[in-house]
């Protein structure tokens, strides 16, 4: 951003600073209109809304911020909606990360047949949700999915009837989550394996560290930044699950996976609450910036950077 | 570039017995990965019942059926042209407008640049569900509803490709332009010439990460449509199945047709699509 460019020759009568500006400008503009209509203009109007009462057929009613505090104070359903986010993402986030963490350790020992491997781990994360939701929803199914078919043949003699069960509905949405999550935080965690430098390991050896200690006193610390990242950008992602949640279980039973998105959905788009869905929009728009604002701090502390 | 940790540590019976563990746990995961494709694929294949019991991973005989009968009872054409037309022109809009963008942070000086940047970047932490209250509302007012104006306009910006391209324009060598500026090339020749071309490799990587978040965009074309021919091919599966909430053959006929284009474009693009998430860690979401 600091650097300078050479002046570009002189060709028109415009002042040369004056040229490159209307330039910038210029350049700016398509992407611009786009930017402010459809986030800068919207996130405004969003906050504008969740001060209203407004089901789109009358004219909003500007309440203050009842919503706000009728979410915080006195709603059930809401407390069930974080509790549940909350689950969902402090179970899924650790668990995808550990399994991804383990397989890219795994895969950068120097297997052969990667892409192959690569591919096959792949293949959730370029798939719709949608589309992996609903092939879930029928390897769930209890009477003729095959998974409860191969437990049953494995002893377990009556395997859970998963999406209908208030206990494992949310664990279905989460084995899905994790299943679909794993190969693309894999792929960071490689790409991070694979920046750091081989002489530290050589040096190491060198000196008879064995290999957990390499691992413990290398790997550990210097794949932190990548680690932390995948951590943030998974809980940003589990605080946004919907489709998954739509498709497989449609929030129930009784609520028992009804998320955030989910809650957002429904009032929004099906019961035309517009001001209370903004409201809660914006709850989820400041949890996602405390995580962001906390990664920010904790960086500085705990993550180690390459000299 | 990647020489692995363990490479250094001899050739003893542990280290072959390592390996085979490792091997081991990798195809293991690999098949958890696949059987539910597996298991879709035989669905689909099987003619009459889906229910059989116990279940059977062959489909004999193997048959159309299904798929025939996906193909009759919905206009899978429409759905699949819908989806093929709007992540066109998504992909397209994208990365024409961020390019664009990029090159004016990258390289031009004008007032108010490095402001509008920040700005840029401060949008990234932005849940989408914040902005889609007020862009229905606007889409309503504009009578975008069930049009491809609709499901394509809003969509088709992106800060995040814009913040990429600029990194990558960055890391391009000065030379080149000013060279062509000296011969007398405009900003936007010189964008258009020079900078395209050697930022060809970020611009298939956007590209291919614009593809696929348009393709298997749910949400916003969800609430977008309510006529039938206008859905796209996620939304048309979840209206299959709460229409044909049991019909399993066809659900699973439809699935495997739904995610055929995105897996032949992955196979042919495997590279960009590894290099963005390495690089990035954005873009599949």
């Amino acid at each position: 951003m600091t650097e300078t460019p050479a002046k570009p020759p002189a060709r028109a009568r415009i002042p040369l600073g004056q040229r490159e500006t209307v330039a910038g400008y210029l350049f700016l503009l398509p992407n611009m209109i786009g930017f402010l209509i459809f986030t800068a203009f919207a996130v405004v109007a969003s906050a504008a809304i969740s001060l209203t009462s407004w089901d789109l057929l009358s004219d909003p009613e500007f309440v203050g911020f009842q919503n706000y505090i009728e979410l915080l104070t006195d709603d059930p359903l809401f407390r069930t909606v974080l509790w549940n986010t909350f689950y969902f993402t402090f179970v899924s986030v650790p668990v995808s990360t550990a399994l991804a963490l383990g397989l890219a350790l795994m895969f950068n020992t120097g297997l052969r047949a990667i892409p192959l491997f690569r591919a096959m781990y792949f293949l959730p994360v370029i798939t719709a949700t949608v589309v992996v939701a609903l092939i879930w929803r029928w390897f769930f199914n209890p009477d003729f999915g095959i998974l409860n078919y191969v437990l049953y043949e494995l002893g377990v003699d009556s395997p859970p009837n998963w999406l209908a069960t208030r206990t494992w509905a949310m664990p279905s949405v989460i084995i899905l989550s994790v299943w679909k999550q794993v190969g693309y935080n894999m792929v960071i965690f490689l790409a991070g394996l694979q920046a750091i430098p081989t002489t530290l390991y050589e040096a190491a050896s060198i000196d008879g560290a064995g290999r957990w200690q390499r691992f413990r006193n290398i790997t550990l610390p210097l794949l932190t930044p990548t680690t932390f990242f995948v951590l943030v950008i998974s809980i940003i992602g589990s605080l946004q699950v919907f489709d998954a949640v739509l498709v497989l279980t449609d929030g129930g039973p009784a609520n028992a996976t009804r998320t955030i998105v989910y809650h957002i959905w429904e009032e929004a788009f099906v019961f035309l609450e517009m001001g209370y869905a903004a409201a809660v929009a914006w709850i989820l728009f400041i949890m996602v910036f405390l995580v962001t604002l906390l990664q920010w701090k904790l960086q500085k502390r705990w993550v180690h950077y390459e000299a | 570039m990647s020489q692995p940790p363990s490479a250094s540590a001899g050739n003893g019976p542990a280290r072959v017995i390592g390996r085979i563990l490792t091997y081991l746990v990798v195809s293991l995961g690999a098949l958890l990965m696949i059987v539910p494709f597996l298991w879709m694929a035989s669905t689909a294949f099987k003619g009459g019942s889906a229910f059989d019991y116990p279940p059977t991973w062959i489909p004999d005989p193997i048959s159309l059926d299904n798929f025939r009968e996906v193909w009759t009872i919905v206009p899978f054409d429409r759905y699949l042209f819908n989806s093929l037309f709007v992540a066109v022109c998504v992909t397209f809009g994208e990365v024409l407008t961020s390019s664009l963008a990029a090159y004016a942070f990258a390289r031009l000086r004008f007032p108010g640049r490095d402001a509008m940047f920040l700005m840029y970047l401060a949008t990234l932490m932005i849940p989408g569900q914040v902005t889609i209250i007020p862009n229905f509302i606007l889409m309503r007012y504009l009578g975008w509803i069930n049009t491809y104006e609709g499901l394509i306009i809003p969509t088709a910006f992106t800060a995040f490709g814009t913040f990429l391209l600029r990194q990558y324009f960055l890391s391009i060598p000065r030379e080149l332009e000013e060279a062509a500026r000296v011969d007398g090339a405009s900003y936007f020749q010189v964008w258009s010439r020079i900078i395209m071309p050697l930022a060809s490799p970020a611009i298939a990587t956007l590209a291919v990460f614009s593809f696929m978040g348009a393709w298997n965009s749910f949400l916003w074309p969800f609430i977008m449509v309510n006529t039938s021919n206008m859905r796209t091919l996620t939304v048309a599966l979840r209206s299959f199945q709460t229409d044909y909430g049991t019909e399993w053959g066809l659900m699973m006929a439809g699935s495997l047709l739904a995610m055929l284009p995105m897996l032949v474009i992955f196979l042919a693009a495997q590279r960009y699509f590894v290099r963005g998430i390495a690089t990035t860690g954005f873009g599949g979401r």
